[in-house]
């Protein structure tokens, strides 16, 4: 098993799918924050026009030039995207959803353009579109880690700045941040995360290294700084454990087993995290109800009680049944109560209350008094 | 028919029948969710094809609907727990999807033309190729027919819940209340947008599905605020797209669903810079003339306040203008220029004399700023 940081392919791709992910996961972050958690799906379709724009004027086909290309198409697109929605009425999402399938259409366009160019050596470009993680080499290593840094260290250096234009925008404004250049700043370097992603998640799934790792890190924290760095620790578990699965299974490509297995993360804090999680919020429910019922029918028991001198009279569970208009749960209810201590069963259908239980009653009901005062 | 006229015709079919419900789509603020659901029918297609073992089987169709529809439902869960905004539902509900189609395809059918390019992609090119033929007679290309029945179930659904349509978009909450029920109509109406990605994506790919659910009906969205006339318009539009899509990917030689995409982005584009009412040009020249407007209206106040006293002379000459009311010099020029051609003033030597309209058009200005 540990044999597998022996192969070169392996190490390699499971390295630049941690990277990205890393960078990927943190920014992220932010883009779930600002709701813009399909501007990434956006930007990686606006990267074909770019790819073969660069492919084009260059006639280069080194992964600088191609991404470089991706990289101000993208851009470009989601700023206009942006002013879009600003300046007119048409909405943030059909806004996003033109200028996605335009501009990949466009794209599409120059691909076959250039591949009907005679002696045009254009083989390869669409690998960009579905990604090809097993042919990733040293130099698109450098490229992956040397942008990543960046964008992280961008994140860090910016830190302040970002986590208050994600939260109070107006009150960034009014204290003289330049919110539009952050803006500009947090979309770029957004960008460049996508775009190092291409070759090795392709253009569908790159939105969900972006989104993903962000929407599970939510669940268990409110803090932007433990979710931020949960969310990018998600995103290379991700990577490397998708690169991993891959190679282990044959006929197992590495993006979609990257993206299956974060959205099992998801799915888990969505269930799972404390607090948010659903299963957590259902126990929790299910207690307060079962505790505002214990103590509905133990009021009730000692009402009943307190027509008597004698408080541990027994009290037939059909008069509770019918007082707490929820017959058989406050049979279960009783039972509750009696484990509790509450309450004792005279006979089969006969309760009573118990010292403890008057006591407990008198203060619940004190408690209720003082709520109403 | 040829084979030119067959391409142009499923072209326009298909854009119309994406353009219909693509306007409640943009309405509705659902956009995106075309492209997710565009992407996720993949495992429902592959599923169906495990299934029949056989690509040209209608049930495909189906599988990839109902996975159509479960993108919504799943999106609609997620929502709906208050834990993640709609948003960011969709951007993980779609690639989780699309990855199980992947990941089924290449281990599983590898040996299967079910090609994951040809599914985005699409090509319109090869559409007459596969005919439809029933007893030795041929009824014509087989998207063309799949295609002109899913325009017409369109056309059928939205003029049936058109008044519904209508309430449930503009007012969820008041349908709700007049007892329509506002979910209900919702989850039809996905399951017709899934059935017409469906249709539309196996002729022409998943990207151009999107460019034509959303662009016509946006650049239709522009040009009026009449629901009816937005209908009538995204459908204008999308013949526009599909024709000029189809011609320039000729010209061209590339490829007919990337042009028809693009075609439909400069449409709107055009939409947008020329549209009356909210271009941009239109909107350009409104602001210029308000801001000539009220620079005339000052200059108008300024001669009025001015007029009949000593100081007179020097205060109502236009190279004063740059230091009395500290305009640039072409600035003034233009207001002085546009009170002269409206009759307000006269200008000899320098000097600005108002006119009887000139006079009264200044004392209107000062009650009305």
């Amino acid at each position: 098993m540990m044999g597998f940081l022996d192969d070169y392919t392996l190490r390699t791709v499971a390295l630049g799918a941690a990277l990205l992910g890393l960078a990927a996961g943190a920014l992220g972050g932010f883009a779930l924050l600002r709701r813009q958690s399909l501007l990434g799906d956006a930007i990686s379709h606006a990267a074909l026009p770019g790819i073969a724009l660069a492919f084009l004027l260059t006639g280069s086909k080194s992964p600088v030039v191609l991404l470089a290309g991706a990289a101000v198409v993208g851009w470009l697109g989601a700023v206009s995207v942006d002013k879009l929605s600003e300046s007119s009425r048409i909405k943030y999402d059909s806004a996003l959803g033109m200028m996605l399938s335009v501009l990949f259409g466009f794209g599409l366009v120059l691909l076959t353009w250039i591949q009907r160019q005679p002696d045009a050596n254009q083989a390869g470009l669409d690998s960009y579109l579905f990604g090809q993680a097993a042919a990733l080499v040293d130099r698109d290593l450098w490229v992956i880690s040397i942008i990543g840094t960046i964008v992280l260290l961008l994140t860090l250096l910016f830190w302040k700045e970002f986590k208050l234009v994600s939260f109070d925008r107006e009150f960034a404004h009014t204290i003289g941040m330049p919110v539009r250049y952050l803006d500009r700043l947090l979309t770029g370097m957004l960008v460049a995360a996508i775009v190092i992603g291409l070759q090795t998640v392709g253009v569908v799934l790159m939105s969900a290294m972006i989104i993903a790792p962000a929407a599970a890190a939510r669940q268990w924290t409110d803090r932007l700084g433990v979710m931020i760095m949960l969310a990018a620790v998600l995103g290379a578990i991700s990577g490397v454990g998708g690169a991993v699965v891959s190679s282990l299974q044959p006929n197992t490509p590495t993006g979609p087993a990257i993206v299956i297995l974060v959205s099992v993360f998801v799915t888990v804090s969505l269930l799972f995290a404390p607090h948010r999680g659903l299963v957590f919020r259902e126990i929790r429910a299910w207690k307060a109800g079962r505790a505002l019922r214990v103590e509905a029918v133990l009021v009730d028991l000692y009402a009943l009680a307190s027509q008597h001198a004698d408080s541990s009279h027994p009290h037939s569970d059909r008069v509770l049944d019918v007082m707490a208009s929820m017959s058989g749960a406050s049979r279960r209810t009783l039972q509750l109560l009696r484990t509790l201590g509450f309450a004792r069963q005279i006979d089969a259908r006969h309760w009573a209350l118990t010292p403890e239980g008057e006591q407990r009653a008198r203060s619940v009901l004190q408690e209720r008094k003082g709520g109403r005062v | 028919m040829s084979a030119s006229t067959e391409i142009q015709l499923i072209a326009v079919v298909v854009a119309l029948s994406c353009a219909l419900p693509g306007v409640f789509l943009v309405l509705r603020r659902m956009a995106m969710l075309s492209d997710a659901i565009s992407h996720a029918i993949l495992p429902g297609i592959v599923i169906a094809f495990f299934l029949t073992r056989d690509l040209s089987s209608p049930l495909l169709i189906f599988g990839a609907a109902g996975a159509g529809v479960l993108t919504v439902a799943l999106v609609e869960v997620i929502r709906r727990t208050g834990l993640l905004k709609e948003d960011a539902a969709i951007g993980i509900v779609f690639p989780a999807l699309f990855s199980v189609g992947v990941l089924l395809i290449a281990r599983y059918a590898g040996d299967v033309h079910l090609d994951v390019d040809a599914v985005l992609l699409g090509e319109l090119a090869f559409a007459p190729f596969d005919r439809l033929t029933l007893g030795g007679v041929d009824l014509g290309p087989r998207s063309l027919l799949v295609m002109g029945g899913i325009l017409a179930m369109n056309v059928l659904f939205l003029s049936v819940f058109f008044k519904e349509l209508k309430l449930t978009t503009f007012d969820a909450a008041l349908a709700a209340s007049l007892g329509f029920a506002p979910a209900v109509l919702q989850y039809v109406f996905m399951t017709v947008v899934s059935v017409t990605i469906v249709g539309a994506f196996d002729a022409v790919g998943s990207i151009l599905v999107v460019a034509l659910m959303v662009a016509p009906p946006s650049a239709a969205y522009l040009l009026t605020d009449d629901l009816k006339r937005m209908v009538l318009l995204s459908g204008a539009g999308a013949v526009i797209c599909a024709l000029g899509g189809y011609w320039m990917a000729r010209g061209l030689d590339v490829s007919i669903a990337g042009s028809m995409a693009t075609v439909s982005g400069l449409w709107f584009l055009v939409v947008l810079v020329f549209a009356p009412g909210r271009g941009i040009l239109f909107r350009a020249r409104q602001r210029q003339r308000q801001r000539s407007g009220f620079a005339r209206d000052m200059l108008l106040i300024h001669l009025y306040h001015h007029e009949g006293l000593p100081e007179a002379e020097r205060e109502c000459r236009v190279d004063h203008l740059q230091d009395h009311l500290g305009w640039q010099p072409g600035f003034a020029e233009m207001a002085v220029r546009s009170a002269r051609k409206a009759g307000y003033l006269r200008v000899d030597g320098g000097l600005m004399t108002l006119s009887e309209s000139g006079r009264a058009q200044a004392r209107h200005a000062l009650v009305h700023i």
